[in-house]
Formats: structure tokens, sequence, C-alpha cells
């Protein structure tokens, strides 16, 4: 089946099997690798993009239900210009250790961001209740979060 | 882990999928996805069609009726856990579906098809049944309304058939108290145990994962009808439920976390 989406603002029409998976979609056929697949079962988080600015967990949903959609991965944030204000926050707070994680700790805090600029640590952490981190360093990913939130507020 | 290989439909309209459902053999209807994918990932099931309705606008809407507000089958549990109707109207039902799953989650599961899985360990199902809702379901002979109490058979089993499609949820405005208490280890999962209560003249009470299906607790409900007190109500919160057994807990702690749970949703409740 044909299906056509918009990737990191460039289009790509392609042909999958409708049992493809999203994430399959994007690391197999467009060749985005920066999305990890972690548990393969909507628990940990690693494999998070934004579809139409939200975040989802592409392990549970099929290419074809995105046709016609926009999706953004981690490769869609950066620009010329630099990195984007929550990976440089990741960066500056070591908000990570061994990376696998990282991608969907950043897309997943960049949809709630942008439902909530402003958030409390609690928020953050409830925020991020689905990314699981197996390095256990959660404590500067908050801090990475709270970062980003205040470098963008200031940017506003 | 790929799901087996499939016929994928996207429906164009309510009409359009209750005629395919109606026409193909061993169709599935999908909107979310967040509970038919996974099974089929883990080949648990391994339907032949697929039938796509989450573009379908019209089943996403939430809308005052007067004594109930209605809540289209594919509003998802972010959008009713937002929603400020639903908020001031029902406010136990977006409590429960703001503990569903996590927030990517929630942007894509919807209420309906929580409640068409039927599963006996989900919120949003116990949470219908509580509040005494009404189902609405479109077929090829038109609408007709399935009450809660009458929804739920068996094990992923509900009075849906197969060419039935789930359109609308009608939950009864309240005022009284209320509660939901969701005993998990991590935030994510499912309850391992969970209650709903909702007081508004009576109480009634629901239950997550002590049956294969969400279940009224009926004990604690006459208990309290009859006078007695939370402390001896919530005593025969698992009376005559069978609760499941598996890696989280076994069955006499489901029975022992009820009989707490029941007693914290019912102070909370009627507090």
């Amino acid at each position: 089946m044909q299906i056509t989406t918009i990737v990191n603002g460039r289009s790509y029409t392609k042909d999958v099997e409708p049992r493809t998976l999203l994430v399959q979609y994007i690391r197999d056929v467009l060749g985005l690798t920066g999305t990890n697949v972690g548990c393969d079962t909507s628990s940990c988080g690693a494999c998070t993009v934004l579809l139409n600015g939200e975040s989802v967990k592409s392990c549970t949903v099929l290419a074809v239900q995105v046709n016609g959609q926009e999706l953004t991965t981690i490769e869609g944030m950066a620009t010329d210009s630099g990195l984007h204000p929550i990976q440089k926050a990741f960066q500056e707070n070591h908000g990570l250790q061994c990376g696998y994680c990282t991608p969907g700790m950043v897309m997943a805090a960049a949809s709630f961001l942008n439902e909530n600029p402003n958030p409390t640590e609690r928020e953050v952490r409830e925020a991020l209740e689905g990314n699981l981190c197996r390095c256990t360093g959660y404590h500067n990913i908050i801090k990475s979060v709270l970062a980003a939130a205040n470098a963008m507020e200031g940017a506003m | 882990m790929f799901p087996a290989s499939f016929d994928f439909f996207k429906a164009s309209s309510v009409a359009d999928a209750v005629s395919i459902l109606s026409r193909e053999d061993d169709a599935k209807l999908l909107a979310g996805g967040h509970s038919l994918l996974p099974l089929m990932k883990l080949r648990l099931a391994s339907p032949a069609v697929l039938v796509d309705i989450s573009a379908l606008e019209e089943l996403a809407f939430v809308e005052d009726k007067g004594d109930y507000v209605a809540v289209g089958a594919l509003t998802r549990h972010h959008d009713v856990a937002n929603s400020e109707l639903l908020k001031s109207a029902v406010p136990i039902l977006p409590f429960v579906a703001s503990k569903v799953g996590d927030p990517s989650v929630r942007h894509r599961g919807t209420i309906g098809g929580s409640i068409a899985h039927g599963d006996g360990a989900s919120d949003l199902p116990a949470a219908i049944l509580a509040l005494d809702s009404d189902l609405v379901a479109v077929g090829p002979d038109g609408e007709r309304v399935i009450q809660a109490k009458d929804f739920f058979l068996g094990f992923l089993e509900t009075a849906l058939r197969p060419n039935e499609i789930l359109t609308e949820i009608r939950v009864p405005k309240f005022s009284g108290g209320w509660s939901y208490q969701k005993f998990n280890r991590r935030a994510q999962d499912w309850a391992i145990v969970g209650v709903a209560a909702v007081h508004n003249g009576s109480t009634k009470i629901s239950l997550v994962n002590m049956a294969s299906t969400p279940i009224r607790a009926s004990a604690v409900e006459a208990a309290l009808a009859d006078g007695a007190s939370v402390e001896v109500a919530s005593g025969v919160a698992s009376e005559g439920l069978e609760p499941p057994s598996d890696l989280n807990a076994s069955a006499d702690y489901r029975r022992h976390l009820a009989q707490v749970l029941v007693k914290r949703a019912l102070t909370e409740a009627l507090g």
C-alpha cells in the first residue's frame, strides 16, 4: 500500500505492507535510525516520535495509519544553527549515560513542553512516566527538561 | 515483533465500517491500536482484516446532553482527561482517563477502544460500569443502546456483535463524591487492583482486575445500602469473586488489596 508522510519537513511516498510498524517504516524504509526500538511493547518509550506534534510510541502504530500525516523524529530537532534547546539541555546537564533512551526522552519532552511550557519538577516526572532509562539516570534527565523549559521560555 | 499479515481497509464513515465488517470474515476494528496491536504483535490475535476507523472525526466528541455527557468512541484518553465539560459534569471519568498508561499512550488510545476491548484489568471499563453508562452500538440494522452492566460478558468478550461498532458512551452527570484508587508498582502499569466509587444518593463501586471482566462490588453496595459502616462494608469487597493470579499478584493478595482499596475509595467518596 502506498503512503505519503511528511517527516521532518520532507515528503516521502513509499510502498509498505499494512503490517509495517511505524518504527520500522522510520528506521528501515526511510533510513532514519535515530529512533530506537527498546521493549517493542509500548512500555519503554525509546521509539517515541511526534505525530502531528504529539508524542506517540512508534512501535504501536501502523505506518499505514499515518498516511498523509506529519512526523518529527530526533533527526528533525536540530537545525543548521545548532542543536534544539532540549538537546542542548541534555548535553549541558549530562541528561544521558548510554544514550539509548535519549531520542525518546527528547521527543517526549518536546511534546510535553509544547503542552506545558512552564512545568514543575513533579509535572516533568509525570510527563516522562512512559520513558524508561535503564541506566536509571532520571535525576539529570529531569534537570535537563527543566533547564530546556527555562531556555525555551527565555527564547520566546 | 511483526503482526501476522492482514488486509487493511480505511473506513470512510461509520456506515462504511459496518459494511466492511459485515462483508469480511474475521475483521477487527482498529482505532488507536493500543489494545489490539500489542496482541497482534504477540500473535495472541491474528485477524484477517483490519478496518481502520481512526480518521472518523465524527466519532471524536464530548457533548453536553442535559442529564448526561455523550463521549464519542474515538475520543482519545488525552482528550477525555482534558475535557472541561467532563471535569465539571463527571469528574471521575477524566481523572481515570489521566491514569491510563502514559502521555504517549493517551495520545493514541481511545475510550471506545478501551471499552470495546473489555479488559478486566483496564481502568475505563470499570469507571463506565460504576457510572451506569449507556453504550451506543451501530450495526447493519441501525443503532442500539446497551447498558454497561450488560456489556462485559467474559474475558475480552463484550456484547458487541462482530459487525457492530461502538460509537458513543453516554455518561450520566452526577454531583456527589467519587474516588478512583489504582494500585500498581510502576507508574504506567495496569492496575494490580483498582476501585472506582461513585456516591450520588446510593453508592456504586466497581473493581479492576478482580475478575475476568470489570465487575461491580455488589456485596459492598448491598452492605452500604443496609447501613453498614465503611469499615464493615469494605471487609466484603472480594466476597464471591475469583480474582486472577499472575506475575504481579496472587489471588489472595488481590482479595486483600480489594478490601484496602475499597476502604480508601469509600473514605474519599463518602467523606
